[in-house]
C-alpha cells in the first residue's frame, strides 16, 4: 500500500522513520514530498547555524532512510493538490501520485504583521536555512557599507523573536527586539520574570522595546539602510529586519481538498490525529488537534509516533500534550510549566525573586494553597525536574521553601512525593512504578530504570529524581571502577603490580570483561605508566590514554589544545621567557600567567603541537604535564637568597622537589609548595604537597587543596632537615599512588584512610615514618625507579616518526586546519568564537 | 539514491580503537577502527559543545553496545546508530564505511 508525506520537516521526518520502524512486514511504501531543496533539518537548531554549525550536521535524516525503492524523497516538489475522491496527489513538478493513506506535515509559515515597508530589500523571516543564507548575506553586505556597529531589528519578543536576536548577534549585529506586549515572552513568562530576563539580557548588547509595534519601515535616505520607526515614535536606524512575530498553520492544501480547518486556522483532527477524511492525517503544526495548534516539536512528534501506529493497526491517542518548557535563552534558564501565568480562577502566586542573585521563582496554587498548579523558573532552573511533578498534586510543603535557594529545606526532593505522581511526564511513569522497579529488579544505577520503565529517556529532566529515589530506596553505591571491572582502583593496581599485567587487554581479559570505557582506560593507562615507565603513547597504551594525554596538551571548549611548559618553581631565565614570547607570537596563541607561576599558551591546534614544542624544546623546555593526572608544579617564594624574611632557600627545594616528581602518573593531579618563612608566601597550605621553612629546617603539610571545596593541609612532619623531608614526600606519593581511589585528591584520600579510631593523619604518619606496614622500602625503591627512569614525553615524540604522525588535523588532510575552528580578537590577544551546542531540545516555538 | 563511497585512508592508518578524522569536502567525519577491526564513521562534532572533537574520545563498549565518549564531557554514544546513551534526545550522524583492498571508505554524501 502506498503512504504519501507532505511535507519532510523535522515532523514529518519523524513519522516516516517512525513508520519505517513499525511496519516490520513492509506494507508501506512511502513517497515523501519536500518543498525545500534540503531534506529534514533541526530547525530548533537554526541559530547553531550562526555559531559556524554547517547545514549537514543539522540534517535529521538516519542514515539509510531513503536508500530503499520503498522509502523515496522528492524534494524541491511542493505538493499543489489533493484530490480526495481519486486518492492522489499532484505536485509542482507535474507528478500525480495515488495513496491508500495521506499524511500532511505541511508545518506552519511565519506571520508578519502588515506594517508598511516589509517587502523592502533587508526585510526578512526566520524559518528556513535559506532565510538564514539570505540573512547573513544581508548582514555581510551591511559589513561592508556601515561605518560602526551593525543592527538589527527583531520584530516579536516570544520564544522565535529572541532565537532570531541570539542569531543576529551571532552575526555581529546590535540587535533591538520589539514586542508588542508590555513584556518579553508573554505567552510563558510573568511580568517579573520577563523584566528580569530583560535585564540579563540587555546586558549582553540586545536593546528591547515592548509595549509598542512597527509602524512603519522605509529605506534611510543617505545609506543602504533602514529607518523602522515604532508606535512609540522610535526611530531605529538598522541593517536590516528580521520578522518573528509567530508562525500559522499551512492548511492552504487541505483547505482547498475540502478537509476540515479550525477557526483560527489548523487541519482538524480526532484523537487519532485524522482529518475529516478518514484516509487522511495531519499532523504537527498544521494540525489542529482538540482545538489548539501545537508550536512546539514536542506535541509534533507525539502525533507523528500515533499516526505510525495507527498505520500499522494500532489504537495510539493524542491527548492534550504538556507545554511545559525548559530552555536557554541566549543563555538565560527560563522554565515554565503548568499554569505559569496563575490565569486559574483564584489562583495564589508565591514568587523569590533575588535581583543580586539574578534569579526569579515563582510557584502558582490553588486559592485554598493546597494544590501546585503551575511555576516559572528565571536565571536557574534547576526546580524545574522536582516542581514540574508536582502540579496537580498536594503541596508536599510550604511553597516557599521549595522555591529556597539550595541550602535551604527543599521539600520538593523525590522523597516529598506521593507514590502517584508523575516523575517522567515524557512517559508518564509515577514514583510509585519506578520504586517498585527498583526494588523487583534490583536496579541499582540510572541506566537500568531508564531500561525498566522508560522513565527519563524522554526529555531526561527527571534524571536527578531519579538518582535520589535510588539513593532513597538504600541502594548501596558499588565500589566496582565501572561495568568492566569489579575492583576498585587500587585493587587493579595491585593486580597490575603483583601479576606483572603490562596491557590492558591482559588485564581485561583475566579480571573484566568487555572492552572498557573512558573511565577504567584511563585508569589503567595510568597504572601501567606508574608501574612499567614506558612511554605513555607505546603500543595499546596509546588507544587507553584520553585526548589530554594522547595529544600531551590540554583540550580546551573549541578542540583546541593549551601548551604549558615546565618551569620548575616558577624560577624561569630571561631569555627562555623571550622564547616562550616569540613562539605565542608566531603561533598566534592566547597567553596566560597561571595560578601555578607557569605560563600557558592557549589556542593550539593539533597538527601545529609538534612544531611549537619543537621550539620549545630545543630552547630547554620540557613538558609540563598539565595534561595529565601527574605532578603539575611545585610553587615558590623567593625564599631566602632574595626575601628579608626568608629563612631557607624555598626555590631550591622547590625545583629539586619538582624535578624529582615531574612526570609521575598519579589517581589525580598533585600540586605542591614550598614557603621560605612562616609568612607562607607560596600558599603551601593549599597543596597536596606543603612544605613550609622553619629555623631548624621544614614543616610538612599533606592533603590540602583549592577548587571546589578548598581544604587546608595537615603538618604531617616538624621541624625536620631536607633528607628526611624528601624520603617522606616520596613514600607519600607512591602510597597514594598505589592506594587512592580513581580521581580522589590527597585530601579525601587521607580521610579515607581512618580507622579503628584511628585519624587519617596518624595511620599515614605510622605507614610513613615508622613503616608499620613494612612497605617503606617498596615505596622507596619504586621512587627511585621513577627518578631514574624519568625522561621528557615531549623530546621523546619529537624524536619518534610513529608517534609524530598521530599530531595531524584529517587522516586524509593531514596539513589542512580544522575549518571549524576560528577566533577574533580580544585585548590584543585571540579568543575562540564560541561554538554552541547544537541544540537538539525540543522545546523552542517555531 | 544511489550510495556514495570515498576513499579516506589505509585501514592500516588507524590504530586498534582509536579514532582519526577525516574530511570530505566541508563534512567532518570522525573515524573508529574498533577490537573487533570494524571500522565506524560518525559525525566529527560533538553535540554538546559544537566542538569538532568526537574522532578524539575514548572508544570502548556499554553492554553489548560499541561506544565512543566524547572528550569534552564524556557523553556516550553508540557507534553503529549514533545515539548518545546518556542523552536519549541526541543522536549524531553514522555514515556507512567500507574497507576494500586495505583502503577505508566511507559515504558521507
Amino acid at each position: 500500500m502506498d503512504l504519501v508525506v507532505v511535507g519532510n520537516g523535522m515532523v514529518g521526518q519523524r513519522l516516516v522513520e517512525a513508520v519505517r520502524e513499525r511496519d516490520r512486514e513492509g506494507r508501506w511504501r512511502v513517497t515523501v514530498f519536500g518543498e525545500e531543496p534540503r531534506r529534514a533539518y533541526d530547525r530548533v537548531a537554526l541559530s547553531s547555524y550562526f555559531d559556524g554549525v554547517p547545514a549537514a550536521d543539522l540534517d535529521l535524516v538516519a542514515a539509510g532512510c531513503y536508500d530503499g525503492a520503498d522509502c523515496v524523497l522528492h524534494l524541491d516538489e511542493p505538493v499543489t493538490r489533493i484530490d480526495l475522491t481519486e486518492h492522489s496527489v499532484s505536485t509542482g513538478a507535474g507528478r500525480t501520485v495515488r495513496y491508500d493513506a495521506l499524511v500532511l506535515a505541511t508545518g506552519s509559515y511565519p506571520f508578519v504583521p502588515p506594517v508598511p515597508g516589509r517587502d523592502l530589500p533587508g526585510c526578512f523571516v526566520y524559518r528556513t536555512l535559506d532565510d538564514l543564507d539570505a540573512i547573513r548575506d544581508a548582514a555581510d553586505h551591511a559589513a561592508g557599507q556601515t561605518r560602526g556597529r551593525r543592527a538589527g531589528l527583531v520584530v516579536g519578543g516570544g520564544l522565535l523573536g529572541l532565537e532570531a536576536a541570539r542569531a543576529l548577534r551571532l552575526l555581529g549585529l546590535s540587535p533591538h527586539v520589539v514586542e508588542l506586549a508590555p513584556r518579553l515572552m508573554p505567552l510563558q513568562v510573568d511580568e517579573a520574570g520577563a523584566g528580569l530576563l530583560r535585564e540579563m539580557i540587555e546586558e549582553l548588547d540586545v536593546t528591547v522595546h515592548t509595549g509598542t509595534s512597527v509602524a512603519s519601515i522605509q529605506p534611510a535616505a543617505d545609506s543602504p539602510r533602514l529607518i523602522a520607526t515604532l508606535a512609540s515614535g522610535v526611530e531605529l536606524d538598522v541593517d536590516l529586519v528580521v520578522f518573528s512575530a509567530g508562525v500559522r498553520p499551512r492548511d492552504q492544501l487541505a483547505r482547498e481538498a475540502g478537509l476540515a480547518v479550525g477557526e483560527r486556522g489548523g487541519v482538524v483532527v480526532d484523537d487519532g490525529c485524522r482529518t475529516s477524511d478518514p484516509d487522511v492525517y495531519a499532523v504537527g503544526e498544521c494540525a489542529c488537534a482538540g482545538g489548539r495548534v501545537y508550536g512546539l516539536v514536542a506535541p509534533g512528534y507525539a502525533m507523528a509516533e500515533v499516526v505510525a501506529d495507527r498505520l500499522v493497526g494500532g489504537r495510539a491517542t493524542f491527548t492534550a500534550a504538556d507545554t511545559s518548557t525548559k530552555l536557554k535563552l541566549m543563555g538565560v534558564d527560563v522554565a515554565s510549566f503548568g499554569d505559569a501565568l496563575g490565569t486559574s480562577p483564584g489562583a495564589l502566586a508565591v514568587t523569590l525573586h533575588n535581583p543580586v542573585a539574578h534569579t526569579y521563582a515563582k510557584l502558582v496554587v490553588s486559592d485554598d494553597a493546597k494544590t501546585l498548579l503551575g511555576g516559572l523558573l528565571v536565571g536557574d532552573a534547576s526546580r524545574y525536574a522536582s516542581l514540574r511533578p508536582l502540579v496537580g498534586r498536594p503541596l508536599p510543603g510550604d511553597p516557599v521553601a521549595m522555591i529556597a535557594p539550595a541550602g535551604a529545606d527543599a521539600g520538593s526532593g523525590a522523597g516529598a512525593l506521593p507514590g502517584e505522581a508523575q516523575v517522567c511526564s515524557c512517559h508518564a511513569v509515577t514514583k510509585g512504578a519506578i520504586a517498585a522497579a527498583i526494588s523487583e529488579h534490583g536496579l541499582c544505577d540510572v541506566a537500568g530504570v531508564k531500561e525498566c520503565t522508560r522513565a527519563g529517556t524522554g526529555c531526561g529532566s527527571c534524571v536527578p529524581l531519579l538518582k535520589s529515589l535510588l539513593a532513597d530506596s538504600g541502594v548501596a553505591l558499588s565500589t566496582a571502577l565501572c561495568e568492566h571491572f569489579d575492583h576498585t582502583r587500587a585493587e587493579l593496581f595491585e593486580i597490575v603490580r603483583a601479576g606483572g599485567i603490562g596491557t590492558f587487554t591482559e588485564l581485561v581479559q583475566a579480571h573484566g570483561r568487555g572492552r572498557g570505557c573512558d573511565i577504567c582506560k584511563p585508569v589503567v593507562a595510568s597504572i601501567l605508566a606508574s608501574l612499567e615507565h614506558g612511554h605513555i603513547l607505546d603500543g595499546e597504551q596509546a588507544a587507553l590514554q584520553d585526548t589530554n594525554d594522547h595529544f600531551l596538551a590540554n583540550i580546551q571548549r573549541n578542540g583546541t589544545y593549551s601548551v604549558v611548559p615546565r618551569i620548575p618553581g616558577g624560577e624561569v631565565t630571561p631569555d627562555k621567557l623571550v622564547v616562550l614570547g616569540e613562539v605565542a607570537r608566531d603561533f598566534g596563541l592566547y597567553t596566560k600567567i597561571t595560578g601555578a607561576q607557569r605560563i600557558d599558551l592557549l589556542g593550539a591546534r593539533v597538527e601545529q603541537l609538534p612544531a611549537i614544542w619543537r621550539r620549545l624544546v630545543d630552547a630547554g623546555f620540557e613538558s609540563g604535564h598539565a595534561y595529565g593526572k601527574a605532578l603539575r608544579t611545585v610553587k615558590s617564594c623567593v625564599g631566602s637568597t632574595w626575601c628579608r624574611y626568608g629563612v631557607q632557600d624555598s626555590v631550591s627545594l622547590a625545583i629539586e622537589l619538582e624535578l624529582r616528581y615531574r612526570g609521575i602518573r598519579s589517581p589525580h593531579k598533585i600540586k605542591a609548595g614550598v614557603s621560605g618563612c612562616a609568612r607562607e608566601c607560596a600558599e603551601a597550605q593549599s597543596k597536596d604537597v606543603g612544605v613550609i621553612a622553619t629555623e631548624n629546617g621544614w614543616n610538612l603539610y599533606v592533603g590540602g587543596n583549592g577548587g571546589f571545596r578548598p581544604r587546608h593541609a595537615d603538618l604531617l612532619l616538624a621541624d625536620v632537615d631536607t633528607a628526611t623531608l624528601v624520603t617522606t614526600v616520596d613514600r607519600f606519593i607512591m602510597f597514594y599512588v598505589r592506594t587512592a581511589d580513581r580521581l580522589q585528591r590527597t585530601a579525601a584520600w587521607v580521610e579515607s584512610l581512618s580507622r579503628d579510631g584511628v585519624d587519617g593523619l596518624a595511620y599515614l604518619r605510622s605507614v610513613l615514618v615508622d613503616d608499620s606496614l613494612g612497605i617503606a622500602a617498596e615505596l622507596d625503591a619504586a621512587m627511585a625507579r621513577h627518578v631514574d627512569c624519568y625522561t621528557d614525553e615531549w623530546a621523546e615524540v619529537l624524536a619518534d616518526p610513529r608517534r609524530l604522525s598521530r599530531f595531524v588535523s584529517f587522516v586524509n588532510a593531514p596539513d589542512t586546519p580544522d575549518p571549524s575552528i576560528t577566533f577574533v580578537s580580544e585585548r590584543g590577544q585571540p579568543r575562540p568564537v564560541s561554538v554552541g551546542p547544537v541544540p537538539v531540545a525540543l522545546e523552542v516555538l517555531r | 539514491m544511489t550510495t556514495l563511497f570515498t576513499v579516506v585512508c589505509r585501514y592500516d592508518d588507524l590504530l586498534p580503537e582509536r579514532g582519526a578524522a577525516a574530511l570530505l569536502g566541508t563534512r567532518q567525519v570522525a573515524l573508529f577502527r574498533t577490537f573487533d577491526g570494524t571500522v565506524h564513521a560518525i559525525a566529527n562534532r560533538d553535540p554538546f559543545t559544537g566542538a569538532n572533537v568526537l574522532s578524539r574520545g575514548i572508544v570502548g563498549n556499554r553492554g553489548d553496545r560499541t561506544t565512543l565518549a566524547s572528550p569534552l564531557h564524556k557523553q556516550v554514544f553508540d557507534l553503529s546508530t549514533g545515539a548518545c546513551l546518556d542523552d536519549p534526545e541526541v543522536v549524531v550522524p553514522v555514515y556507512p564505511t567500507r574497507v576494500r583492498d586495505g583502503l577505508v571508505e566511507v559515504a558521507a554524501g
